[in-house]
């Protein structure tokens, strides 16, 4: 197993906005635009340097995608920041008309998607965010897994023309991905080779792949870890070629089981290469109040959910052997 | 300026186009077409500073028209054409299968004149808003024109924007409503009353200008008196009360006309009313 370090635990959202403020030094025609969650999102640093070229709708987010829209025609790229709860669902189709079928070039950025958000609760903490904007055709959905993947994811999705979904989250992670790496959109990281399973993660369950494949080793298996940082279009390519060597796959998500990474995961298989797999996600239910380690082990999407569901996924490969 | 006959030629042929493709797909919603001919008449003729022939996306140094109430498209599709925006032979594939004139505007089939799609309510004031804003920013001094429908305004989105616009003083921005008292169930007096529009706009810190919006010189008049306006801190709105159906005298009572599709013989009928002054498409 690859050994994984890491310096520090910083959050997602704070590789947003370095990576927010990195773009806009790099290009004039960058914009961002806030739902009065300014601070939450690391927005201020852009919004200082560049006044008037941040602009605070207030507590309307509906308006704000619409505005995002407006300003992609005269060249501008908008970013629009709010929590993952309104940046999706709440404004589904205002996204839907103004952004996603007009085809315009905005990003979505969604900070504090996940249970991980703790103690606000079911009300913010959004598990249905990655199939509501899959599902839109034309929309990019990428969920980095710390903070400089997402940093880098910024500055990517900044050079690419399109309508994306960027999602990331409030708590301190692991920042083990090396500041220097290349983000390529739909591009898959492999993290670590290996014969017996494959693992597919994305986000924060990242980290918790890597842990898990350090006891699943212990245990003398052998597994091999993807980080699927885009959801959509999603790297059927490296999912084939791995499930080819391994025939059987866990995914792992901070989302509910139904729409999101596995799902997608699942699509790519059935058609493909049937075969079997486990979800580690949440068992299509809300969240609730608690802080965010307290949340993962309940809703069990922990290094030891992914374990559990290794020797589920592999005990159903030896009997359709 | 356009003489007021070339205008009323021009309103009586777009009369013509509504009518006949909506009985060409016996779809599509004619009574707010007709209503606001004379508005789009003027507008793309005497309004608007734009180029069809160079016509892009961004529109820099172009005025900019967003159609908020997409429903009312056969009258936009027959103006954009009649302006030299595509084909008029085009018109015919309204709503027909793999037509660029859908039934509600969009952008995905690259239909010159058209910069977003609208169709689901409440949507073009935000969009033109942002418009407008890429417009400060380029320091493109030219002007953002929005149209909307008055049930419309019981989307909630409406006053996000409108208060925004307001607060941040966009003012390279027209806003037009047109006001026909009717929607699709009914008057919008029985609906949901939509009160004094005037006192709300005023109160939300717009400048607020009224028109009889089926006299071509009203809204002539009003439209180039809003631009004068423009650029005083304050975005611009135009009640504009029209009667929907205007010029086919069958479809102007109440809201029955709002979305149905005239008959062989209606047609007819609509068409001896609004004779052809411009060649049929």
């Amino acid at each position: 197993m690859k050994k994984y370090t890491f310096s520090e635990k910083k959050d997602t959202r704070s590789g947003f906005g370095a990576g927010l403020l990195e773009a806009g030094r790099k290009n004039e025609n960058i914009v961002a635009l806030c739902a009065d969650l300014t601070g939450s999102l690391k927005m201020d640093a852009f919004a200082k340097e560049f006044p008037e070229r941040f602009i605070q709708t207030g507590i309307a987010e509906a308006n704000m995608m619409g505005i995002a829209a407006g300003l992609t025609i005269g060249g501008k790229i908008p970013f629009t920041g709010t929590f993952a709860n309104f940046s999706t669902g709440r404004v589904y189709d205002q996204i839907r008309q103004s952004i996603a079928y007009s085809d315009k070039n905005v990003k979505i950025c969604a900070s504090h998607a996940g249970l991980t958000l703790g103690e606000d609760g079911a009300t913010h903490q959004i598990l249905e965010d990655i199939g509501l904007m899959k599902m839109l055709p034309g929309m990019t959905v990428i969920n980095p897994c710390d903070f400089n993947q997402t940093k880098a994811a910024t500055l990517a999705i900044a050079e690419y023309h399109g309508p994306v979904y960027l999602r990331f989250g409030r708590p301190a992670v692991p920042n083990f991905t090396p500041s220097d790496q290349k983000f390529e959109i739909g591009k898959a990281v492999m993290l670590n080779e290996g014969t017996d399973v494959t693992i597919i993660a994305t986000g924060h369950l990242v980290w918790k792949a890597i842990e898990a494949g350090e006891q699943l080793e212990a245990m003398g298996i052998s597994a091999e870890i993807i980080n699927i940082h885009t959801i959509k279009p999603i790297d059927e390519k490296a999912i084939l070629d791995s499930l080819k060597k391994t025939g059987c796959v866990v995914t792992a998500e901070e989302h509910n089981r139904i729409g999101g990474l596995g799902d997608a995961v699942a699509q790519v298989l059935a058609v493909n290469l049937p075969s079997p797999q486990e979800y580690v996600a949440v068992n299509d239910s809300f969240g609730e109040s608690g802080t965010p380690e307290q949340l993962m082990k309940k809703y069990g999407l922990e290094a030891a959910n992914i374990v559990e569901a290794v020797q589920k996924v592999m005990a159903r490969k030896r009997v359709l052997a | 300026m356009t003489e007021i006959s070339t205008l009323n030629d021009f309103a009586l042929q777009v009369r013509r186009d509504i009518v006949r493709m909506v009985h060409g797909v016996q779809s599509g919603h004619p009574g707010g077409s007709l209503g606001c001919t004379e508005f789009a008449t003027v507008l793309y003729n005497d309004i608007l500073q734009h180029n069809p022939k160079t016509w892009d996306m961004n529109g820099k140094d172009q005025d900019l028209f967003f159609l908020s109430n997409g429903h009312i498209s056969p009258l936009w599709y027959s103006v954009l054409a009649r302006s030299g925006y595509f084909p008029i032979s085009e018109l015919g594939t309204f709503r027909k299968i793999n037509t660029r004139l859908q039934g509600h505007p969009t952008t995905h089939e690259g239909l010159p004149g058209v910069r977003i799609a609208s169709g689901s309510l409440g949507q073009g004031l935000s969009a033109a808003i942002g418009a407008a804003l890429s417009k400060k920013l380029n320091n493109d001094d030219r002007l953002v024109f929005v149209l909307m429908g008055d049930g419309e305004l019981q989307e909630g989105q409406v006053w996000e924007a409108a208060m925004f616009a307001a607060a941040k003083k966009v003012d390279n921005l027209i806003a037009t409503i047109d006001v026909n008292g009717q929607q699709i169930d009914g008057s919008t007096n029985d609906i949901l009353n939509l009160g004094d529009l005037k006192a709300k706009w005023e109160a939300f810190g717009w400048q607020v200008l009224s028109m009889k919006g089926n006299d071509l010189e009203d809204v002539r008049a009003t439209m180039l008196k809003a631009k004068t306006q423009t650029g005083l801190g304050k975005p611009i709105i135009i009640l504009m009360e029209t009667i929907m159906g205007h010029g086919v005298d069958f479809m102007m009572a109440g809201h029955k006309w709002h979305g149905i599709a005239p008959n062989n013989e209606q047609l007819a009928d609509a068409l001896k009313q609004n004779t052809s002054t411009l060649a049929d498409y």
